[in-house]
């Protein structure tokens, strides 16, 4: 093979130091890329996120398994809860008649409030790398 | 009650079903179109549609038959139903629509690369499906009967034509038009009359809640066994259970998610639907209550599931309760029409894509239009269930529902659940899950249903199966699949990806 021109070879550079912009900026390709692609790196941060959500989804369900079902271990306990009244009104049937509704709406509220929110916190984490 | 007010009720609602069904045929063309709306269904419909769907005849006639016969404790089946959105909120709703499935069998093969687990998911979503028809279709004709006189198979009937029509013809787009509405006309038809009723109620005095005969567990108090319920504590975790984990594998509940546009409104949409429910189920009570005041026995031949439907003409006298009867009446039929719609939608989907569609290529050599292999499995989904509801005895509405929620949340909850949130998830182990949880549950749901009434535990536990049948195959998909761990999908961290990145990253998708 006959050398390349004169024209098309690279101009020389004068070596002081390691190219450190340059090595940064190549740890710089998006992290997405990394959570699309399963790397190692990628693998670490979906972890993260799944096990946030899976905290809060928890935190959310045993909060709701609690007062749902502590009511009927209520009733069995305290045997006088059964035919308590409100005003001329009985106070179980106001409760899981009424009352439960709204109760589950805002735990629903606060559940999807704070799975955005985790969802916006990691979108900022991979945004700032 | 007055016939000619009734049929003019349900004759109103059978043609507004019609009419907005035909709207939304003519922007309904490809596939996707057809079966989820083109994913341009907005949160707060789309949320109307779930609604509109949902509220079937368990909960406009079945709920307040419950009570009114088995008193307090039946209060847990609305708490159910509506707590069970809030746990599918929680569990599965944004990995659900990110999967970006079409069906739940479609969920099933993508998630753990295997052909047969599909299968055995079109089994189980048809038979949950056709369960959960079985009641509507006999509701409709309990309120035809009740309505116009008609012999029980009319009412079916009218369901099963105006379903096949409006689905067959415009698929979900029109669906999810015609269960917005739904949910709205049946909010009116519940609401309006039971204002009026208690009204009424407080102008005669507000008398109390009788019940006749002896004195015995009273009706009113919590976990008292009124109505001849064995083990009521059991029966009461075991109903919460099987409701909070079953409604996220009812089909035509996971069909809905595929037509929102995101994991967001995925969110948004079961949130409003909570809100939805919760001022639906307000209602039915009230008309157990007012049915113990005013028909504290009912007449000879009566199910208590037409309580809803007597009630009116007991309170009121002369044309003002025939006319709400007659209200109650068209919502009951919206209550029939919608909920059928829904399941018939993902029943005929899953029986097109995983039974038809390829039996029918080879006949006609692809020859045919997709949209016909639909329309072809719309009717098949429809006719087995209207038979079969020919053939079996009724068992109350809402018991019926319950065993389609119980065998549910016995082979999907598990299967959603850990395969959403749990890396480790094997082919091998969700299949065995499946079949154990599936059989365990539908072996319960056929004693209950053929065999005569049984006594004691046996008895307890069969007809309310969910409290040992779903940890059993919660147990069995984590057991098997650790012990196989050759055969977690390969794509599994790809799934994974998929189904909890936000939408907002861009990532490298295929």
């Amino acid at each position: 093979m006959s050398p390349a021109p004169e024209a098309a070879a690279p101009a020389r550079v004068r070596v002081t130091s390691t190219r450190r912009a340059a090595a940064t900026r190549r740890g710089l390709a998006p992290l997405s890329h990394d959570i699309g692609e399963q790397t190692d790196l990628g693998e670490v941060y979906m972890a993260g996120l799944m096990s946030a959500q899976l905290r809060l989804a928890l935190r959310v369900l045993a909060f709701g398994a609690a007062g749902l079902g502590g009511l009927p271990l209520l009733f069995v306990l305290v045997p006088a809860t059964r035919g308590m009244e409100l005003g001329r009104l009985p106070l179980p049937w106001l409760v899981l008649g009424i009352l439960v509704y709204p109760v589950a709406l805002v735990v629903a509220r606060y559940y999807v409030r704070a799975s955005e929110r985790v969802e916006r916190e990691f979108l900022d984490v991979v945004a700032r790398r | 009650m007055n016939t000619a007010y009734g049929i003019t009720a349900i004759t109103l609602v059978c043609a507004v079903t019609l009419v907005t069904g035909a709207f939304g045929l003519r922007v309904s063309r490809t596939t996707s179109d057809f079966f989820v709306a083109g994913r341009t269904v907005t949160p707060y419909r789309n949320a109307s549609a779930i609604g509109g769907e949902y509220l079937s005849a368990a909960s406009f006639l079945g709920i307040a038959g419950l009570v009114y016969a088995s008193g307090f404790d039946m209060l847990w089946f609305p708490v159910g139903y509506t707590v069970g959105y809030v746990v599918l909120l929680v569990l599965v709703a944004a990995p659900l629509r990110r999967s970006g499935a079409y069906t739940l069998p479609d969920f099933a093969e993508a998630r753990l690369e295997s052909r047969s687990i599909r299968l055995l998911c079109s089994v189980l979503v048809v038979g949950i499906g056709w369960l959960y028809l079985l009641p509507q279709l006999q509701g409709a004709g309990l309120a035809f009967r009740v309505v116009t006189g008609a012999p029980a198979w009319v009412g079916g009937l009218v369901v099963v034509v105006v379903v096949v029509a409006n689905v067959a013809a415009g698929g979900m787009r029109s669906i999810t038009l015609v269960q917005a509405v739904q949910y709205w006309l049946k909010l009116t038809a519940i609401a309006v009359p039971a204002f009026v009723l208690v009204g009424a109620w407080v102008g005669d005095g507000a008398p109390g809640p009788r019940v006749l005969g002896e004195a015995g567990p009273s009706w009113a108090e919590p976990l008292s066994g009124f109505g001849g319920q064995d083990h009521a504590v059991y029966a009461t975790y075991s109903t919460i259970i099987a409701l909070a984990l079953g409604t996220m594998g009812l089909p035509h509940v996971l069909v809905r998610f595929y037509t929102n546009p995101d994991g967001h409104a995925a969110r948004r949409t079961t949130l409003t639907v909570v809100a939805l429910l919760g001022v639906f189920y307000v209602f039915p009570p009230v008309y157990a209550i007012l049915g113990r005041v005013y028909l504290p026995e009912l007449p000879g031949g009566t199910r208590a599931d037409s309580i809803v439907l007597a009630l009116p003409s007991a309170v009121l006298h002369g044309q003002s309760g025939q006319l709400l009867s007659a209200v109650l009446a068209g919502g009951a039929f919206a209550a029939f029409l919608s909920t059928a719609s829904g399941l018939t939608m993902s029943v005929a989907g899953v029986l097109d894509q995983d039974l038809l569609r390829s039996r029918i290529s080879r006949i006609t050599g692809d020859d045919h239009v997709v949209a016909q292999g639909f329309r072809l499995a719309t009717v098949v989904a429809m006719v087995v269930p209207y038979a079969a509801a020919r053939l079996t005895e009724p068992i109350g509405l809402a018991t019926t529902v319950g065993l389609a929620f119980a065998l549910a949340a016995s082979t999907f909850c598990p299967l959603l659940v850990l395969g959403s949130w749990w890396r480790r998830l094997t082919t091998v182990g969700a299949a065995a899950g499946l079949v154990v949880g599936g059989t365990l549950a539908a072996g319960a749901v056929l004693v209950t249903m053929l065999g005569g009434p049984i006594g004691g535990w046996p008895g307890s536990l069969l007809a309310q199966p969910a409290a040992w049948s779903t940890p059993i195959a919660f147990a069995v998909m984590v057991v098997v699949s650790l012990a196989t761990p050759s055969r977690v999908p390969r794509g599994t961290a790809r799934t994974m990806v998929r189904l909890h990145s936000p939408e907002d990253l861009a990532l490298h998708r295929d």
